[in-house]
């Protein structure tokens, strides 16, 4: 079975919500990566969300942008990114490990390339977020092919019929982005969120997971009142921008065990 | 081999050229294209629409744009016979605003007040300000840092327009930064908002879109060069950013295969220097980026690259879907001009005959001034010149090493 069903399922048999932190692979440094991925699960990340740089990235705000141009600058390719999730399996066999970027890259591997390597050095999920379902049908053969779960986007924005055909298509869960705008915006409107849950819950099975613009322990507990899943994304790239390098890891860490304290309340 | 009859209809009804073009955006404006899709083809054919859009490019552009004989020019190249079509005596000085009056009369019928643009050279932006004031829009208009350098007396313009004009200081400060950052802005005004796309690239159904509304350009062309010559042109040229100006004079003769078709992308320092614009001639991967699948300048993992043109409104490392399938085709060739090439074939233009081209539209001419000595007399080239070269003047000074 997949880790990241294996992990859900394990959460929901204890009642509890899963907490996924999003950063973004080679920020602050190529070799913080592991050293963080391995921090966020002892401070109780369920699932990791490892960004893949891209020069362009459309869909995220000002902060994410730069711990993209600081990963390029860096050298962080996608390349480079399988081979920190390799590493990082050599001493974490369990937590799942999704991959959210940007189309291009992967295009420019080649789709079966990119899933055959996912599933040699263990990534559980891709989330592509400029390739939406109307695109992806080459994709989704070679995810599909090698069981790495293709992870789709929904937003306020969607309406019920598509709601319904994301849902036949996603797997592993699906990641409610709870506000118009980009990455790190700050007009989170609770409301509006628990009123679109009903008609996702109609059509989709799989846990749903909420995120942009969760930036504090309370929110995400407000959120895991209605959600299974809470993501966190730019507040954790917030704390690696305004780090000491060698303060990185236990900031993040101490930032992320709040959250989850206040997930487990 | 040329071929004899073609008949040509794309893009297919998911907004594809062949493998090109699609949809591929964040999910937050999936329905908003979608939206926009609808609402065009709803108004497409609807005769008001066209009838308003034409009024507006009759009184306001002052369209039909002329044909020129450029003969000065031709005579002293010694071949082929140059003629120009006159983009660039339209309102605004550019092809742009065919677009800009399209996309805006379609905002007024869908209840948007509000209109976001990018640009490059400033045209687009400073069509887009135009019809917004035509409209009484809001509008705000995104321009990558370098290019306000650039081309400084075109913020200006829209300034006077009362358009917003933000710079966008990420990435390389040019127009796909530019473009990014209006995504970013349409992304999170979806509902108020309508993105006036200024080129025949991005999310179905920009591509289709900005091509019906800038086929004016080759429809016009058709009636006039027979009036002129009694017949059509051996071949049709216009420059290549997007490929706005070039596929509204090309799509009206895909289907006349006896007109060669020619796009000329901005070649830089040149070609092999790697320092370019010219996706298509310099044999880009193809690539996904600002909506579409496309031949897209990259590196090996997939990250876009620098371009470098002289020009702001070529410099962009894309190009439209449907340039790629006239590629692959073979249907249309696309070539490439150089930096200076463009600049020798500005000078030109402006001592042979007294008209000052953009630097874009400069491109255009510099490849025909290259193959016209070579060909007969009584062949004829029709270079789209698509706008003037005004809001050039900064760039082409700091060059001569004048100051002004
Ligand atoms: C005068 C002129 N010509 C050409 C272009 C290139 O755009 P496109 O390829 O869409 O025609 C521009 C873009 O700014 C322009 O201002």
């Amino acid at each position: 079975m997949n880790r990241i069903q294996a992990t859900l399922d394990n959460l929901k048999a204890q009642g509890r919500k899963a907490l996924i932190p999003f950063i973004t692979a080679g920020d602050p440094a190529l070799d913080k990566t592991v050293p963080l991925m391995h921090g966020l699960v002892e401070a109780g990340a369920d699932i990791i969300e490892l960004g893949v740089p891209f020069s362009d990235p459309m869909a995220d705000g000002p902060t994410i942008q730069r711990a993209s141009e600081r990963a390029l600058k860096n050298g962080m390719s996608l390349r480079g990114v399988l081979e920190m999730v390799a590493e990082f399996r050599k001493t974490d066999a369990a937590t799942p490990v999704v991959l959210m970027g940007y189309g291009n890259p992967i295009e420019a591997m080649g789709w079966e390339t990119f899933a055959s390597r996912c599933a040699e050095v263990g990534v559980d999920g891709a989330l592509t977020v400029d390739f939406p379902p109307e695109e992806s049908h080459e994709a989704f053969e070679h995810l599909q092919r090698h069981d790495i779960a293709p992870i789709f986007l929904l937003a306020p924005t969607t309406d019920e019929a598509r709601i319904e055909r994301v849902a036949k298509l996603a797997r592993g869960y699906v990641y409610y982005v709870s506000l118009k705008g980009v990455t790190g915006a700050g007009n989170l409107d609770l409301a509006a969120i628990a009123d679109k849950m009903p008609q996702l819950r109609k059509h989709i099975r799989l846990p749903i997971g909420v995120g942009f613009g969760i930036r504090d322990g309370e929110t995400a507990r407000k959120i895991a009142d209605i959600a299974d899943a809470v993501v966190i994304g730019s507040r954790i790239v917030q704390e690696i921008e305004h780090s000491a390098p060698e303060a990185v890891v236990a900031n993040v860490k101490h930032f992320v065990a709040g959250v989850r304290a206040a997930l487990d309340k | 081999m040329r071929l004899r009859t073609l008949t040509y209809s794309y893009p297919d009804q998911s907004g594809h050229f062949g493998p090109y073009g699609g949809i591929y955006m964040a999910e937050t404006l999936i329905p908003a294209v979608e939206e926009l899709r609808r609402e065009y083809l709803r108004y497409r054919d609807d005769p008001e629409f066209k009838a308003e859009f034409a009024y507006e490019l009759k009184h306001y552009v002052g369209r039909p744009s002329p044909i020129y004989h450029a003969k000065r020019l031709s005579e002293h190249l010694g071949g082929a016979q140059i003629y120009l079509k006159r983009e660039d005596l339209n309102h605004t000085g550019a092809h742009k605003v065919n677009n800009a009056i399209g996309q805006a009369l379609l905002a007024k019928r869908m209840g948007k007040k509000r209109v976001i643009a990018e640009t490059g050279a400033g045209m687009h932006g400073v069509a887009t300000a135009t019809v917004a004031a035509r409209f009484g829009m809001e509008c705000i208009v995104y321009m990558g840092a370098d290019d306000i350098q650039r081309q400084a007396p075109n913020v200006f313009r829209m300034k006077l327009l009362g358009a917003t004009v933000v710079p966008v200081e990420s990435g390389s400060k040019t127009l796909k930064d530019a473009c990014n950052e209006a995504i970013r802005d349409w992304v999170t005004n979806v509902e108020t908002t309508f993105y006036i796309f200024g080129t025949a690239a991005g999310p179905h159904p920009y591509p289709m879109m900005v091509r019906d509304f800038q086929c004016v350009i080759g429809n016009e062309a058709k009636v006039q060069m027979p009036e002129l010559i009694g017949r059509q042109p051996d071949a049709v040229i216009a420059c290549v950013g997007g490929g706005s100006n070039a596929i509204g004079l090309f799509h009206p003769y895909i289907e006349e295969t006896s007109v060669a078709i020619i796009g000329v992308e901005a070649g830089g320092h040149g070609v092999a220097t790697g320092k370019h614009a010219a996706p298509l001639t310099g044999d880009a991967k193809v690539g996904v980026l600002h909506g579409n699948k496309v031949y897209l300048m990259q590196d090996e993992n997939g990250q876009i690259i620098e371009t470098h043109s002289i020009s702001a409104g070529l410099d962009y490392p894309g190009v439209g879907p449907e340039h790629c399938l006239l590629k692959d085709m073979g249907r249309a060739q696309y070539v490439a001009a150089n930096d200076d090439e463009a600049l020798a074939a500005f000078d030109a233009l402006c001592r042979y005959e007294g008209i000052i081209p953009a630097l874009e539209s400069s491109h255009a001419l510099a490849h025909a001034m290259k193959i016209a000595p070579g060909m007969a007399k009584d062949k004829v080239l029709l270079v789209n010149l698509s706008g003037r070269g005004d809001k050039d003047m900064n760039t082409v000074a700091r060059i001569k090493g004048i100051t002004l």
